[in-house]
């Protein structure tokens, strides 16, 4: 089991999403991130879906996803050169006297505090899927009292 | 010229060539019935949604073209459902019209309102809501595109009551531009190459034909390559007929209640030619040991359906007719004459046969003389379940488009319906539906719709008292608790056809099966019933039990 991004055009369609999300749903595929934006092209979309399976199940989530009729391309991002990127938003618990050493934290990743209060911290941080893991990790001892990820997103380098 | 979104609907159907449609009127698609009463094509008022849907499917599969249907919203839109996913198993291009509540009030849980394009989206190879009904025709042209186009399917097309009375500008389009929709036909060379050489290098070569021949009006080229190559064929249920089963290399049905020798060549097989079929359960068993020796080829105009679960050694993507033809430029036949005798021996062996009675009316006995009486040149319907198996093995069949099931999903009260629909389709055949006692009650009251066109659809109920198929896994696995399979309280069968207005004939004794069918082919403007009250606890020989190998076969009734 290895986990694959796929980056999906679609036409930027009433309808779409709950096609892609219902595909997954009704034949088991299981997401563990999925991000939809607009793009350069004014009735495209992209999605990028993070899927976790074995070679055979990620051949068929993407002939499956390329049987639908507003799909336009599947590729997955797994095999090629890409660069991956995720945003991360933690809400810590840092008292006073934890501040620092989050702050500290913070600054080795090129995190952000974004907002500040007297027993939180609430962090952003922007990068690739291993560096924000890392991050998270990090984070952990401080208790985590909220976390939320954007899902990743996807482009191949030239 | 400016319509309204109604009329659109009714001009672009007309440019379709659409000939019959099918359907049944509600409330918010008053507009579009305003305008089907003058329509320059046929209308089938059925009397449930689920028999126009399914007599729309039985119209495709008889003739080739698209089915068409209408149905109001709500419940006028979800008593389809049964009917499109059936037709979307087994890949039968439809274009369905549902009416939907007006623009400005759907989501508000308005009257005779459902999510309906939500409720079919898995259902349906694609669906539109129409919100603005300059749209429509274009979407009606998308629509019948992507019906008949590479594997087709169902595409419905939700019309809300407000858009089906806007006016707009009609053109209708002359061709569709889909950027993401672009199937594939032509077989890649290389691809085709590799094949051929494998089939010339192999020893136990079996072909294993299915609907994907059917849709794409193979049976020139597949009897072609049969005859070029020597190769023997097994065909899918849906296959039934792509390949005369008459001739010496057919070894008919494979499967679960496929012949002994179908789903043992198979099994035996070093190469298996795949052609339009996609290795369902039902066909594989346990599928770890379904083909321990083989290679694989497999053609088929779905790229999702190769390697879905069996591996594939060359999957060639394309139309079945496109790449067969190319196939019998180049390939040689391989050397087989041992398999071939191999086989032969087999099929003498271990015949398609069942033990017939004096005392009795075996139902397979009764297929047998439909064959023998219709000299196997009728369509065949069939319900689902032990009519549906017995249909498929004691009637043989010689040509394409004879026979029609619902393989994929397994839809009860299909049958019937269905042979209305081969019926209008094809009014120079008879249509004979053998069913069940049980599933011919599921849309029994469509037999008015076949009275009142003078249809002269014969049904024959295989008439056990049983739901058969489920009471014969009762007996065979679940310890003969036959829990709620006995439907022998049953309707007098005759009179309820003659309350129809329709012929009914009950037969009790094994010498009236013959007279009792001359009779009913002997009628030619009103459909017929013919209740045969068959031995009750017959079951379907050979039998590959679900999840199991070929290898734990059931060839008949263990003592």
């Amino acid at each position: 089991m290895s986990q694959h991004v796929i980056s999906i055009q679609v036409e930027n369609k009433f309808g779409v999403l709950a096609r892609v999300a219902g595909l997954f749903s009704a034949r088991g595929y299981n997401i563990d991130s999925l991000a939809v934006s607009e793009t350069e092209i004014e009735d495209v979309s992209v999605m990028t879906v993070v899927v976790r399976g074995d070679d055979r199940i990620i051949e068929q989530v993407k002939k499956q996803l390329n049987k639908l009729v507003d799909i336009i391309k599947v590729t997955d991002h797994s095999q090629v050169n890409s660069v991956q990127r995720e945003v991360v938003l933690a809400k810590v618990q840092a008292t006073p006297q934890k501040r620092a050493e989050v702050y500290q934290l913070a600054e080795i990743f090129k995190a952000e505090i974004v907002d500040i209060s007297l027993k939180t911290m609430t962090i952003e941080v922007v990068g690739e899927p291993e560096r924000v893991e890392n991050f998270i990790e990090l984070l952990r001892p401080y208790r985590i009292k909220e976390l939320i990820r954007t899902g990743r997103v996807s482009m191949i380098k030239e | 010229m400016k319509l309204k979104g109604a009329q659109i609907i009714i001009e672009s159907l007309h440019k379709e060539g659409v000939e019959v449609m099918f359907g049944y009127p509600g409330g918010v698609v008053i507009p579009i019935f305003h305008y089907l009463f003058d329509a320059p094509f046929r209308f089938i008022l059925s009397r449930h949604e689920q028999g126009a849907v399914h007599a729309a499917d039985g119209y495709a599969r008889a003739t080739g073209k698209p089915g068409v249907v209408i149905a109001t919203s709500g419940p006028g839109a979800t008593n389809l459902v049964t009917g499109i996913a059936t037709a979307n198993m087994d890949s039968i291009p439809l274009v369905i019209f549902t009416g939907q509540v007006s623009t400005e009030t759907i989501g508000n849980d308005a009257f005779q309102e459902a999510d309906v394009t939500g409720i079919t989206r898995p259902i349906t190879k694609h669906n539109y809501l129409v919100n603005d009904v300059k749209d429509l025709p274009r979407v009606i042209k998308e629509a019948f595109h992507i019906a008949t186009t590479g594997r087709p399917g169902p595409v419905l097309i939700d019309v809300p009551v407000n858009i089906s009375n806007a006016e707009t500008e009609f053109e209708y389009p002359d061709r569709v531009n889909l950027r993401s929709y672009k199937p594939v036909y032509e077989g890649h060379a290389g691809q085709i190459k590799k094949a051929c050489k494998l089939i010339e290098q192999a020893k136990r070569p079996v072909v294993y034909a299915g609907g994907g021949v059917v849709i794409s009006n193979a049976f020139e080229e597949l009897r072609e390559f049969i005859k070029k190559t020597g190769i023997p064929i097994t065909t899918t249920l849906l296959g039934l007929g792509i390949y005369p089963e008459t001739d010496p290399l057919s070894l008919e049905m494979l499967g679960m209640h496929g012949t002994y020798y179908a789903n043992h060549a198979v099994h035996e097989s070093d190469l298996l030619i795949a052609i339009g079929a996609r290795f369902d359960d039902r066909v594989t068993g346990k599928i770890t040991e379904f083909i321990p020796d083989a290679k694989v080829i497999h053609i088929d105009i779905d790229p999702a359906s190769v390697s879905k679960s069996v591996q594939v050694d060359v999957p060639i993507v394309g139309n079945a007719k496109n790449v067969l033809k190319e196939m019998n430029k180049i390939v040689n036949a391989p050397s087989i004459d041992e398999w071939i005798s191999h086989l032969d021996k087999m099929k003498k062996e271990n015949p398609l046969t069942y033990v017939d009675s004096d005392a009795s009316i075996k139902p397979q006995y009764v297929v047998e003389k439909i064959y023998e009486l219709t000299k196997g040149d009728a369509i065949i319907c069939t319900e689902v379940g032990q009519n549906q198996m017995w249909a498929a093995q004691f009637y043989k069949y010689t040509n394409p488009r004879t026979f029609i099931s619902s393989g994929g999903l397994g839809t009860m009260g299909f049958g019937f319906p269905a042979a209305i629909g081969a019926q209008l389709g094809r009014p120079d055949k008879r249509v004979i539906d053998i069913a069940g006692d049980g599933s011919i009650q599921m849309n029994i009251q469509e037999m008015i719709v076949a009275v009142q066109h003078r249809l002269p659809v014969i049904i024959a109920i295989l008439n056990n008292g049983f739901l058969g198929m489920v009471r014969q896994w009762q007996q065979l696995f679940y310890d003969k608790r036959y829990s709620h399979t006995c439907i022998n309280c049953q309707p007098d069968f005759v009179k309820l056809a003659e309350a129809y207005g329709a012929v009914g004939i009950r037969i009790d004794r094994k010498d009236d099966v013959i007279p009792a069918i001359e009779k009913a082919l002997s009628i030619t403007d009103t459909p017929i019933l013919l209740d045969f009250h068959v031995d009750r606890e017959e079951n379907v020989y050979p039998m590959v039990p679900a999840g199991k190998s070929v290898k734990e076969i059931i060839m008949r009734e263990l003592a």
